[in-house]
């Protein structure tokens, strides 16, 4: 089949992450942990020819209540030795890891991720977080603390100098005996560096720059920076209109409109009839929220222990207690909690909805449903149609959660000429169709 | 103690090898010297021949080097980690420097190569007192060796407590009360220094060792103190066999004077190697290398230095292992391939038909190889 005129699908693995998206009490839940874990599902992914294996970060353990939340799966391995262990056991598949950029200097990042390319052969990719929170910043020595507005400043300039730093050593000729490596200087507001950089330049050049901001802000630093925006719009009116406002923003920094992929997460949902995938579904759901988890969510917002509550009954008569907005840590908060509490008594006592339903409902993230038939047409649609140019798949289970997708929804993509059916070149940057850039001229020494 | 003490062989993969000149040894063009197959190539032969360790240097400037050809580091704990999957029975030794990172990022990174490697890793502890490292950081002004120690001790304080931070059996899976963890077992380091606080626990649960050994490299008096109240493996250089025993008897003491057992200890001499077919052969590879390497091209100084064949090799180790000089080597090859097979097929079958090298692996962690028990967490302990 051509391939020629069709859009082509890009499609990344998330490994299961600490929140209640991963269901561990599921029998056949596996270790976070274990290298063997990684290892099957980079291996399983890279058998079906994904553009790339991601993995999250956690710089702290979240908290509930003043104490360690332990509802879902708490602890993970560092990022970027799993990468680097991973590039042992893979070929192909792109290797993306999250990395703060509040907790880190530049020459580190990039001498790190520099090395992850050279031993990945063209394969690193990093996806650039901030932070500005007090709570994460208790575990280093800066604190960590930057004024919310400092964040993309701080994160703007790091990229500058990272990209600054591997820039800064000519390609690598073995004709010559090697590589070489000219100094390098940078002042700015954030950084104030000078000298040499340690770590050969990698086989893409500069690795692959995942972004995932989604305010204004956020936005525009993607389309002036980004490889990649892994987003969070993954319905389809949503997802085309990110899409547009993003796209749009590339051509004032002259960029081109191919020169950004947008990539949101979503979870999908198999069965051999739409009913048996609904219901297959339905119980994922449940098990991401038993009844505990639903009242630890709602505790967020009542701001007081609910654990005499039933998560079966309705909802707390208590007013909640709206000065103790501090009982999460390490989690997104909700903007105005008096109004977040009015709705909810409102959905719930309209549809006369338990707590444990009521946090179903709210917290259902959608993803796709159904056959892999109707699967695949779907995520065919949603970049044919602009509303992504692809997805990151999200699991349930660790390590086999994606081991039906993989074998029965990727080969429809492939029959119909929309995902690859091998690679085209060894980098990363080859998968996502990106331009490897080149050395810039240097002024006469 | 009744068992026979283990002679310990670590071997150093730092850069193309202990001699500048090492790149170039096996002809005009580089061999690929950033490829990860060529180190694993080189910790396969190693594994081979039962070595306990390999070890990564690392700085963040360049060696000096004249003309800019062949040089270049990759970051020693992505290498070690990308070594561990594909390879069994032989620690991973990666240098991670104390000044300019974070101490919650280091015992991380430490403890997910322990667990790739399911229980192989070490830390060798590094420390920056130059200016071009602190410029290319530009966070602070170089400290000096005093301030830096201190630092790198309190470092090593709070990635230990890090790596005790999960107790062993804190991941419970506990479906009747929806638990995943125990958060009893879970705990706050709490740590405050003088140089940083960090308050923990570790988001990475406890690794296969425990607490993944730390390695001291003790080239002068502050390093030899930290090296004894912190160390499990020391490196100390030394050119003359009674140095040696003087050094190893006083790193004992330190820790002995700390409260710690000095059996614990492994006190390691680096030993640049230069092994040949016969004395000769070996001399005139060193005459090349110097050639090769260019004026900075030279062997270490002040370091004990073998230039011949792989059994005399096997007898030198063997008189300052008997002499209680030692108690095993960093092995630091002037041409790393080259010299790493020669130790591995001339000395190795050597010291094992003496009885003082093992014939297998004793277990399957490097701390089952140094013969060092695996530490209860100090929290269980308290408890």
């Amino acid at each position: 089949m051509t391939t020629k005129n069709r859009k082509q699908i890009h499609l990344g693995v998330h490994f299961p992450g600490v929140n209640n998206t991963t269901v561990w009490t599921d029998p056949r839940s596996g270790s976070q942990i274990d290298f063997l874990s990684f290892e099957h599902l980079a291996r399983k992914a890279e058998d079906a020819k994904l553009d790339f294996f991601f993995l999250a970060e956690g710089l702290r353990l979240r908290e509930h209540k003043g104490r360690i939340h332990d509802l879902d799966v708490v602890g993970r391995p560092d990022t970027l030795p799993v990468l680097a262990a991973l590039a042992a056991v893979t070929d192909r598949i792109g290797l993306a890891g999250t990395i703060n950029t509040t907790f880190n200097e530049p020459f580190e990042l990039a001498r790190q991720f520099a090395t992850l390319d050279l031993l990945s052969e063209g394969r690193a990719a990093w996806n650039l977080v901030t932070s500005s929170d007090a709570f994460t910043g208790e575990n280093f020595r800066r604190g960590g603390y930057l004024d919310h507005a400092d964040r993309y400043r701080r994160a703007g300039e790091l990229v500058d100098v990272a990209r600054a730093l591997w820039d800064s050593w000519d390609e690598w000729d073995a004709e010559a005996g090697g590589g070489i490596a000219h100094p390098f200087e940078h002042t700015g507001p954030q950084f104030d560096v000078r000298g040499t950089f340690t770590t050969p330049r990698g086989p893409q050049g500069h690795p692959v720059l995942f972004q995932a901001g989604d305010s204004g802000e956020g936005r525009d630093f993607a389309a002036a920076t980004a490889d990649v925006v892994f987003s969070a719009h993954s319905t389809f009116e949503d997802g085309q209109a990110f899409y547009r406002d993003v796209k749009d923003r590339l051509a004032a920094h002259g960029r081109d409109r191919d020169a950004l992929k947008i990539i949101p997460a979503t979870t999908v949902t198999i069965g051999d009839t739409p009913e048996e995938a609904a219901e297959a579904a339905r119980q994922i759901r449940l098990a991401q929220v038993p009844g505990p988890t639903a009242i630890a969510f709602l505790e967020q917002i009542w701001g007081r222990d609910l654990t005499a509550y039933d998560p079966e009954g309705p909802l707390p008569d208590v007013e909640p207690d709206y000065d103790n907005q501090a009982i999460t840590r390490g989690r997104v908060r909700h903007a105005d909690p008096r109004e977040v509490a009015r709705q909810w008594r409102e959905l719930a006592e309209t549809n006369r909805w338990s707590i444990r339903e009521l946090v179903l409902q709210l917290t259902s993230r959608g993803g796709f449903v159904g056959t892999p038939t109707h699967v695949a047409d779907e995520i065919d649609r949603f970049v044919q149609e602009d509303a992504s140019d692809g997805f990151i798949l999200v699991p349930h289970l660790t390590p086999h959660g994606l081991d039906d997708v993989l074998d029965r929804v990727v080969p429809l993509l492939q029959e119909r000429g929309s995902f690859r059916s091998e690679y085209a070149g060894p980098t990363l940057r080859d998968h996502l169709g990106l331009v490897r850039p080149g050395v810039p001229a240097r002024a006469a020494a | 103690m009744s068992t026979p003490r283990t002679l310990h062989l670590g071997v150093d993969l730092t850069d193309g090898g202990a001699h500048a000149g090492g790149w170039r040894a096996q002809g005009p063009v580089a061999p690929r010297p950033f490829d990860a197959a060529r180190l694993a190539g080189l910790v396969a032969t190693a594994q081979q021949g039962l070595l306990d360790f390999v070890l990564f240097d690392d700085s963040f400037t360049l060696r000096p080097q004249r003309g800019a050809a062949l040089q270049g580091r990759l970051d020693a704990a992505l290498v070690s980690a990308r070594l561990a999957p594909r390879s069994a029975g032989i620690g991973l030794v990666a240098t991670v420097d104390t000044t300019h990172t974070e101490p919650f990022h280091v015992s991380k990174a430490i403890a997910t190569i322990d667990h790739v490697s399911t229980g192989r890793a070490a830390w060798q502890l590094g420390w920056s007192t130059d200016a071009a490292s602190a410029a290319v950081f530009g966070r602070r002004p170089a400290p000096d060796e005093v301030d830096a120690l201190r630092e790198a001790e309190e470092a090593v304080e709070v990635v230990e407590r890090l790596w005790d931070s999960w107790e062993d059996d804190a991941e419970i899976r506990d479906e009747a009360t929806h638990r995943f963890v125990d958060r009893d077992k879970l705990h706050y380091v709490d740590f405050e220094g003088v140089h940083f606080a960090v308050k923990g626990p570790s988001i990475t649960p406890r690794s296969p060792q425990g607490r993944p050994p730390v390695v001291v490299r003790a080239g002068s008096p502050l390093s030899l103190d930290l090296a004894g109240r912190r160390a499990d493996l020391v490196r100390v250089q030394a050119t003359q066999r009674d140095d040696a025993r003087a050094i190893r008897e006083e790193v004992r003491d330190i820790a002995r004077d700390a409260g710690r057992d000095p059996n614990a200890v492994r006190v390691l001499v680096d030993l640049v190697t230069v092994v040949g077919q016969d004395r000769r052969s070996a001399q005139e590879r060193l005459d090349l290398l110097e050639e090769l390497g260019g004026e900075q091209g030279r062997l270490p100084e002040g370091s004990l230095t073998h230039v011949g064949t792989a059994v005399d090799l096997a007898d030198l180790l063997e008189d300052w292992f008997d002499a209680g000089a030692a108690d095993g080597f960093t092995l630091r090859p002037a041409s790393l391939d080259t010299d790493l097979r020669a130790i591995v097929n001339g000395t190795v079958p050597v010291l094992q038909a003496d009885g003082v090298f093992r014939q297998a692996y004793p277990g399957t962690t490097l701390r089952d190889t140094l013969g060092l028990p695996r530490p209860a967490s100090r929290y269980a302990a308290a408890q």
